[in-house]
């Protein structure tokens, strides 16, 4: 609920306005966590779609207003901010959120009256059954990170790997994708505590096994825990690959642990695409730290919006705008960019490795493309 | 397979000792202060966080270990001043909403001063590596140094409260104030002590994870409710108490979700034994402390009718 | 302590009259203002009052403070996914199967924990609410920690319960039915037993009573009203997932009572209504809310000892009436 206006992109707006004689106002709604522990993924969000928009100053060619609101992490809290942005303040369209529980907690709120762009994955069930007309995710579909990790394995020859991840829906979802790719054996497969906080004895069975690689699955802090604990016991000799676990949220604590780890993942900075570039060099400028690819979710999210109604010309026409935002006609950062038939990406996914820069700071860097134009296997579920 | 149970226990034990750490202060507070301090967790981030911030700056480890303890001491008598010492008196409610206010601002002080992302502390170089165990087992040497400090800290407490005087007053002043006090000592002096010296105990547990565990704003939280757990399984008060519970939970964690689904396989199919592991294993702690609640209502070494 | 109860009824009652008295009005408002939105917050607010009011049974009559009643929140939320999917969709169904869920958990788990006091009775009420947390996260059937969205609110009596309007007013009716429910209980010969062994257990026992029985049927109704929080909650959200019962929650709990005052019914409503009102309006003010959040509870804390009936008392409003029969007493 924090009406933050956005600054610069405000006043830009209001100076232009007459010029332009923009009848109507465009509502954009960004509603990510923000508060509380695991902030960290929803500033980048957050942050990546207001430069974005800052960039735009009047997006889609109109006089914009958004509204920075904080899910606060509780579905129910979430799930009444949506609908009151939805209702009371009658946005367009909503940025957000970053975790599954919210999502499910606000896609129905949204889609109703307005367009949901998600910055990071939804539960699979959205790519499927219950995909949305008015539901677009900009980000990824969640099994694919893994999968990206099991064809890099295929293609080095590894034959064998030992697997974990946190014991919930989307650990189960990460495992259950490395495994409907990797052609090699699973020599163990565990689930840890969400949350845990000391991996001695999971890296313990490491160690005894001594498998050819291992792939985790272990986002923000306990992610930076294991990364730091596998450095420490003097397994690095057994490649240690990773989805949404060693990024650049997780860097600044994982430092000189986590180098040389390779990671699945649809964008990383160093990606050589002249938008991006610019980007992540605008981003760092401004808020002084380097974006994960959650802030590339969001500003993607934000220039697709700008693409869609700049095409469409008025904020009235829904269908119009569904198709606009459908044909998905933007400068991604992450160059070439198109939606399935259920409103995922289909774009590239990289292995990337994590890499001090010249400049001192951590970052993952792209080693090479695994999947090209790679679309999820959900779409076939997707009635709409 | 028996080595590596071996080698499982001395991973518990070790997490138990972690634990116990933090823990100590917390029961110090609370057993003979009758404070309950949810805050504790908050203290134990701040150290770990004023580490970072010290061991940034000088550039290494040691000096920032020096600077943050009397740092988190200091910050601990401010808040002493501030507002714990208006609570020692008040009902444990009033304390938890108190306390529950002050987790709410600091957390929030930690995130405008630091940033949500989490920090980095690095290992110092004379405590990193590793020794190898059996065959491929190697065991960081940083472990051994913090199973070193959990144990001196256990014995330097052990030894203040029941062989000195000042532990003598602490132990006198928790069961009778009141008669303490009218034999001329300052009660409220000690007790500031006290509390100065439970912060600092949490400000280093802080400091000294920090090199293994992530520096973030919600580290306070993710370790609060195991060191209640910890402290109540113990008893209230007891520091033998918080050791020995500290390193049963440990143990009961750590080698239940490693060995636990091995053991349902056998007496279940696999797929029922999958699930149920699944299942079970976050709660282990908690059927531990309902368990030993059940058989004991005030934990292994608490007071008979103490709160 | 021996307030005589007729000297504290009239102004406590009124109090709560006039509370809800000025929510009822909130609809016809929001419609005035051309803002529907103030009837979802309020609704939010009723929801918790539900909640804390039935916490305020067992932590401000009964002394037992729980950490775990959000657990029963859940349930109750869960009650309706279950219903749902079993196609029993009626609200009143939904209410009786999440109550007789929650009977079910709080009679074993209430047994057990009662034979523990204080501080140990607190967290082992955290610990059986943290299983049924970690049981429903387990559940893949029902989402996991994912949570399920409901595919459309309950019926009452077979009626939909569309509209906002419709369940603000459902909500309401629940929340005054519940506490004029509890009124009564607490005024009642098992109310006086409960705030006697409060008071002093050993002379409850020496006159007759065996306290645990009239502790433990305490737990189990609390247990029941917070599920029909939790039921309303799952309507108002059309959502349902572990989130609902974890630790946090019960911890917000606890504070919106204690905030309010414990042991005057009309404490716990004001609690629930301020903390969720408050959160709303400092997030409107910057997203380090948390920090004005906190501060206020400190101060509170410091400076109103029993909470805002405390504050209210001091200030003069409603001069002996709002007041707390537990003396701001705890779990001592």
């Amino acid at each position: 609920m924090n009406r933050t206006k956005l600054g610069a992109a405000l006043m830009l707006s209001v100076a232009m306005a007459p010029a332009m004689s923009a009848a109507e106002t465009l509502k954009i709604g960004i509603l990510t966590t923000t508060s509380g522990p695991p902030a960290v993924l929803g500033e980048h969000a957050r942050d990546g779609a207001l430069l974005a928009a800052e960039q735009l100053g009047m997006v889609g060619g109109m006089e914009t207003e958004i509204l920075v609101v904080d899910a606060e992490g509780k579905p129910d809290v979430a799930a009444q901010k949506a609908r009151e942005l939805v209702e009371r303040d009658e946005v367009d369209f909503v940025i957000g959120p970053i975790f599954s529980n919210v999502m499910g907690a606000i896609a129905g709120p949204v889609t109703e009256s307005a367009f949901l762009l998600s910055p990071n994955a939804g539960p699979s069930v959205f790519a499927g059954e219950g995909c949305d007309p008015n539901l677009f995710v900009v980000a990824y579909q969640n099994d694919q990170m893994p999968t990206v990790i099991a064809k890099h394995m295929n293609d080095e020859g590894i034959g064998d790997a030992f697997i974990l991840a946190p014991n919930y829906q989307a650990g189960k979802d990460s495992l259950n994708g490395f495994k409907s790719v990797f052609e090699g054996t699973v020599t163990s497969e565990l689930y840890v505590q969400l949350g845990q906080l000391d991996y001695q004895a999971e890296l313990a069975q490491i160690a005894a096994m001594q498998p050819s690689a291992v792939y985790a699955f272990l986002p923000g802090g306990m992610g930076v825990n294991f990364v730091k604990q596998y450095d420490q016991a003097g397994l690095k000799s057994i490649p240690l690959m990773t989805a949404f676990t060693v990024d650049e949220t997780t860097l600044p604590a994982e430092q000189d642990a986590a180098l040389g780890m390779l990671s699945g993942t649809n964008w990383s900075p160093s990606l050589d695409v002249p938008e991006s570039l610019a980007f992540v060099e605008a981003f760092e400028a401004k808020y002084d730290y380097v974006p994960a690819l959650y802030a590339a979710g969001g500003y993607d999210a934000m220039m697709l919006i700008d693409s869609a109604v700049k095409k469409v010309g008025s904020l009235d026409d829904m269908d119009a705008l569904r198709a606009a935002l459908e044909e998905a006609d933007f400068a991604s950062v992450r160059g070439k960019f198109s939606f399935s038939p259920n409103h995922f990406p289909i774009q590239n996914f990289y292995l990337a490795e994590a890499v001090q820069r010249e400049d001192g700071k951590y970052a993952t860097q792209i080693v090479e493309t695994v999947w090209e134009d790679y679309a999820d296997t959900y779409v076939d579920q997707c009635k709409m | 397979m028996f080595n590596l149970f071996l080698l499982q226990l001395l991973n518990g034990a070790q997490f138990g000792i972690l634990l116990f750490l933090v823990a100590a202060g917390l029961t110090l507070v609370f057993g003979i202060m009758d404070f309950i301090n949810l805050a504790h967790g908050v203290l134990y981030m701040v150290g770990a966080y004023l580490m970072a911030t010290f061991a940034g700056m000088t550039g290494s480890y040691w000096f920032g270990l020096a600077l943050a303890l009397p740092a988190t001491l200091v910050f601990g008598l401010v808040l002493e001043f501030l507002v714990f010492r208006r609570l020692y008196d008040r009902s444990h409610l009033d304390q938890v909403l108190a306390t529950f206010g002050l987790i709410l601002m600091l957390s929030e002080g930690v995130k405008i001063l630091w940033g949500s992302a989490p920090l980095n502390v690095d290992m110092p170089a004379l405590l990193s590596g590793s020794v190898p165990l059996a065959g491929p087992l190697q065991y960081p040497v940083y472990r051994i140094a913090v199973i070193a400090a959990g144990l001196a800290s256990a014995v330097g407490l052990w030894a203040l409260i029941n062989h000195t005087r000042a532990g003598m007053l602490l132990r006198a002043g928790a069961s009778n104030r009141p008669m303490v006090a009218a034999l001329g000592v300052d009660i409220s002096r000690l007790f500031m002590l006290v509390f100065a010296g439970g912060a600092m105990l949490a400000g280093f547990a802080g400091a000294i994870v920090a090199p293994i565990l992530s520096v973030d704003p919600g580290m306070g939280e993710s370790i609060l409710i195991l060191t209640f757990v910890v402290i109540v399984i113990g008893g209230v008060g007891s520091i033998r108490g918080a050791f020995l519970a500290a390193i049963l939970v440990g143990v009961v964690d750590t080698v239940g979700r490693t060995f636990g689904p091995i053991w349902l396989r056998m007496v279940m199919d696999p797929a029922a034994a999958s699930q149920t592991g699944r299942m079970v294993a976050p709660m282990l702690v908690y059927l531990l402390m309902a368990a030993v609640l059940f058989w004991s209502p005030t934990g292994l070494f608490g007071r008979k009718g103490a709160k | 302590m021996s307030t005589p109860a007729t000297r504290t009824l009239a102004p406590r009652l009124s109090a709560a009259l006039a509370i809800f008295v000025v929510m009822a009005a909130v609809p016809p408002l929001a419609l005035a203002l051309d803002d529907p939105f103030l009837m979802v917050i309020a609704s939010r607010m009723l929801v918790f009052a539900i909640a804390a009011l039935s916490l305020d049974l067992i932590l401000g009559y009964g002394a037992m403070v729980s950490f775990g009643h959000a657990a029963y929140l859940g349930i109750g939320a869960y009650a309706v996914a279950l219903g749902a999917r079993w196609g029993v969709t009626d609200l009143l169904a939904q209410i009786l199967l999440g109550m007789g869920m929650s009977a079910a958990f709080a009679t074993v788990t209430g047994a057990i924990s009662l034979r523990t006091r204080g501080v140990y009775f607190i967290m082992i009420t955290l610990a059986f609410a943290q299983m049924a947390y970690f049981f429903f996260v387990a559940q893949s059937s029902l989402g996991g920690d994912d949570g399920v969205a409901l595919q459309a609110r309950s019926t009452l009596l077979g009626l939909p319960l569309e509209g906002d309007q419709t369940l603000y007013y459902t909500i309401l009716g629940a929340l005054v039915a519940i506490y004029a429910g509890l009124y009564r209980l607490t005024l009642s010969r098992f109310g006086r037993v409960l705030k006697g062994t409060r008071e002093n257990a050993l002379r409850m026992q020496a006159i007759g009573y065996r306290p645990f029985r009239y502790q433990l049927v305490a737990y189990v109704i609390a247990a029941c009203l917070c599920s029909v929080a939790g039921v309303l909650l799952a309507n108002l959200t059309e959502y349902v997932s572990p989130a609902y019962m974890s630790w946090h929650r019960s911890g917000e709990l606890i504070v919106m009572l204690v905030f309010g005052g414990i042991g005057t019914l009309t404490g716990a409503v004001a609690g629930a209504l301020v903390a969720v009102g408050l959160e709303e309006l400092l997030a409107v003010f910057s997203e380090h809310w948390r920090l004005g959040f906190g501060l206020i509870l400190v101060l509170v804390v410091l400076f109103s000892p029993d909470g805002l009936t405390g504050l209210m008392r001091r200030l003069g409003l409603r001069a002996p009436g709002l007041r707390n029969d537990g003396e701001g007493r705890g779990d001592d």
